[in-house]
């Protein structure tokens, strides 16, 4: 344990710094890749706190990036408020979406695989829901208009490859030392309790209802807010894009091979899914063949999980130790 | 009106008695190895890609074409989980979970790869084809669909009640270790599950290949059909399965009928809703997990 937090505070701090200090030089490409990284480290970190210190199996996170996409390209595009105005909505919204799933699978007894369905299930039927709507565009989504020469990045919350780099590096940074902090919380071990022993831990006088539910609340707020940038970033928000059974896959892949429960998994996580996404999906297009990166991503995946039982950063941390002793 | 409207809801029941044998494939793999296969619907287009191959290159009639899909995703299933699933047995939920991701998508990727990412559609004469049954006219292709789903599942019961293979799967559900106590070759008879799974997956695809046009991103979609079928049902229960796809597809011929057919997947996730909510696992789901 005492390798694991002093090895993820030195990496996890230089690769912060690094990327920050290197922004001016990098090219458009890595900028972007990177982006992408820190954003879906940030999702993984909401899952994470859900789905590794609580351990609850959620498949239907892409309905609180969705819910906090939208809230927000709405209250912009449609009422000309602030972009901040549609976070102070649509991270509520998305909380209590998520108090409101916690709940009803605590109520009714749902756990596990029937857990991961009830998520599923309401995903899925918002999904369809806003494909419907008039109100949200419909399956034709909402287009962001062009940008003013005259924007201000913290105003609208939109700006160049620059602005986004940033902002996702920040909230990777935030999320990452938001984990850490509640790992060491008194509410870090009460969920960790729960996530081990469910009973054993309300026979103590833990609180499961409550506690459980405000890790869905937090995880789903999170998210809400990571779901913001994303459709920002992106330009344009559509159902299927943002709500889609695909992103809810893409949100937990990351943390669930990165070290599930670990403070820095879900980091080195996305530092390794979301380019292993890019790269094989340039290899198929050189190859001409289309399927190529769905088969090589397939692959991948089944071979690093099959490899690393733990997931990347335990086996990191094991790989570190050893050298250690070995000196 | 009235008769069109029956025309529509006994169209979603036959589809639905479709939805029960992907179902049953979900469920049987669940039950004898507590595995969830998030790659079900990919095996499905596999199967719809048998299905539309066979009849537009051999000529075979889709209850023939589900008799080879059924023969070679019963292998596939076999030798899958032999060689790949058989080690991820006792992993936690989530990896197994990355596990049958990976494998979907290395299965829409030699999709893509092979047959390109076009529609295929079955054509010819037979998609036109009707069946009157009483006040009732009724597709061709779905009737087939049905009765060749309704066979493969009678068959399944039929297999599992009665064959000692099938009574000694049953009882490496019920018991595990029971099971490994009085001799069963455990790894074997999950093997065999994983691939009559497989079999209904694909048996299924190639009997609807007639009815929906096969296209490689299908798979997600089917997947999702058939958890709300197995969980409307009950994880593990064929019986649930059944009744499950049959209000599945109920349900989707109702909401097409009375709101909106965008709107019918809306429908079905509504009644998962309901039934997880009332009746956590399911209405012919044993009560204590």
């Amino acid at each position: 344990m005492q390798v694991d937090r002093r090895l993820g505070w030195i990496a996890g701090a230089a690769l912060f710094a690094g990327c920050a200090i290197a922004a001016p030089w990098l090219d458009g490409f890595t900028m972007s890749l990177l982006t992408l990284v820190f954003l879906f480290a940030w999702f993984g970190q909401a899952s994470n706190l859900a789905m590794g210190f609580t351990g609850q199996l959620s498949l239907g996170h892409a309905l609180f990036a969705g819910l906090g996409g939208y809230a927000v390209v709405i209250i912009t595009t449609r009422y000309g408020l602030s972009p901040w105005f549609g976070l102070l909505i649509g991270m509520p919204i998305a909380a209590a979406a998520g108090a409101a799933i916690g709940w009803l699978a605590f109520r009714f007894g749902v756990r596990d695989v029937y857990f991961a369905l009830l998520a599923i299930a309401v995903a899925e039927m918002m999904r369809v829901i806003f494909s419907n709507w008039n109100f949200v565009g419909g399956t034709g989504g909402i287009f962001l208009p062009a940008l003013s020469p005259t924007n201000e990045p913290l105003r609208t919350l939109r700006g160049g490859a620059l602005f986004y780099y940033a902002a996702a590096l920040f909230l990777a940074t935030a999320g990452t030392a938001l984990l850490a902090w509640l790992r060491g919380a008194r509410i870090g071990y009460l969920w960790r309790a729960l996530r081990d022993d469910e009973a054993a831990a309300r026979a103590l006088g833990v609180r499961a209802p409550l506690h459980k539910i405000l890790a869905c609340a937090i995880s789903a707020a999170m998210t809400a807010l990571g779901g913001a940038l994303y459709a920002h970033l992106n330009g344009v928000i559509f159902p299927d894009s943002m709500m889609g059974m695909a992103l809810s896959i893409q949100i937990i892949i990351g943390p669930i091979l990165g070290g599930l429960g670990t403070v820095f998994g879900p980091l080195v996580g996305a530092l390794v899914v979301v380019p292993l996404g890019e790269i094989s999906g340039t290899l198929g297009q050189s190859l001409g063949i289309s399927g190529m990166n769905s088969i090589g991503y397939g692959l991948a995946l089944i071979l690093l999980i099959g490899l690393l039982p733990g997931g990347l950063w335990p086996a990191i941390v094991a790989g570190v130790q050893s050298l250690w002793r070995r000196r | 009106m009235l008769l069109s409207w029956l025309n529509i809801l006994a169209g979603g029941v036959l589809i639905g008695i479709v939805y029960a044998l992907i179902g049953s494939g979900l469920t049987i793999m669940f039950g004898v190895m507590r595995v969830v296969n998030f790659a079900h619907g990919e095996m499905v287009v596999a199967g719809m890609y048998m299905g539309y191959f066979a009849h537009s290159l051999l000529g075979l009639p889709a209850p023939l074409a589900a008799i080879i899909a059924a023969v070679v995703m019963f292998a596939f299933g076999y030798l899958l989980q032999r060689l790949l699933v058989e080690k991820f047995m006792a992993r936690p939920q989530h990896i197994q979970f990355i596990l049958f991701i990976g494998i979907a998508l290395v299965i829409t990727g030699l999709h893509l790869a092979i047959f390109g990412p076009d529609a295929h559609a079955v054509d010819g004469p037979i998609t036109f084809a009707t069946i009157s049954l009483g006040p009732l006219s009724l597709d061709l292709v779905r009737v087939q669909a049905a009765g060749g789903a309704a066979v493969l599942i009678l068959s399944l019961v039929l297999f599992l009640r009665l064959a000692p293979l099938g009574q000694a799967m049953r009882a490496a559900a019920d018991n595990r270790t029971g099971s490994l106590v009085i001799g069963l070759n455990v790894p074997r008879i999950c093997a065999l599950a994983s691939g009559i799974g497989a079999a209904c997956a694909g048996a299924a695809g190639a009997l609807i290949s007639p009815v929906f046009d096969t296209e490689p991103y299908l798979g997600l979609e089917f997947t999702l059909i058939a958890f709300v079928t197995v969980i409307v049902g009950g994880l593990g229960s064929l019986a649930g399965a059944l009744v499950g796809g049959v209000l599945i597809g109920l349900a989707e011929a109702s909401a097409a009928l009375a709101i909106d057919p965008q709107l019918k997947t809306a429908f079905s996730y509504g009644l998962l809703l309901l039934v997880l909510l009332l009746r956590p696992r399911g209405l012919f789901g044993a009560d204590a997990g």
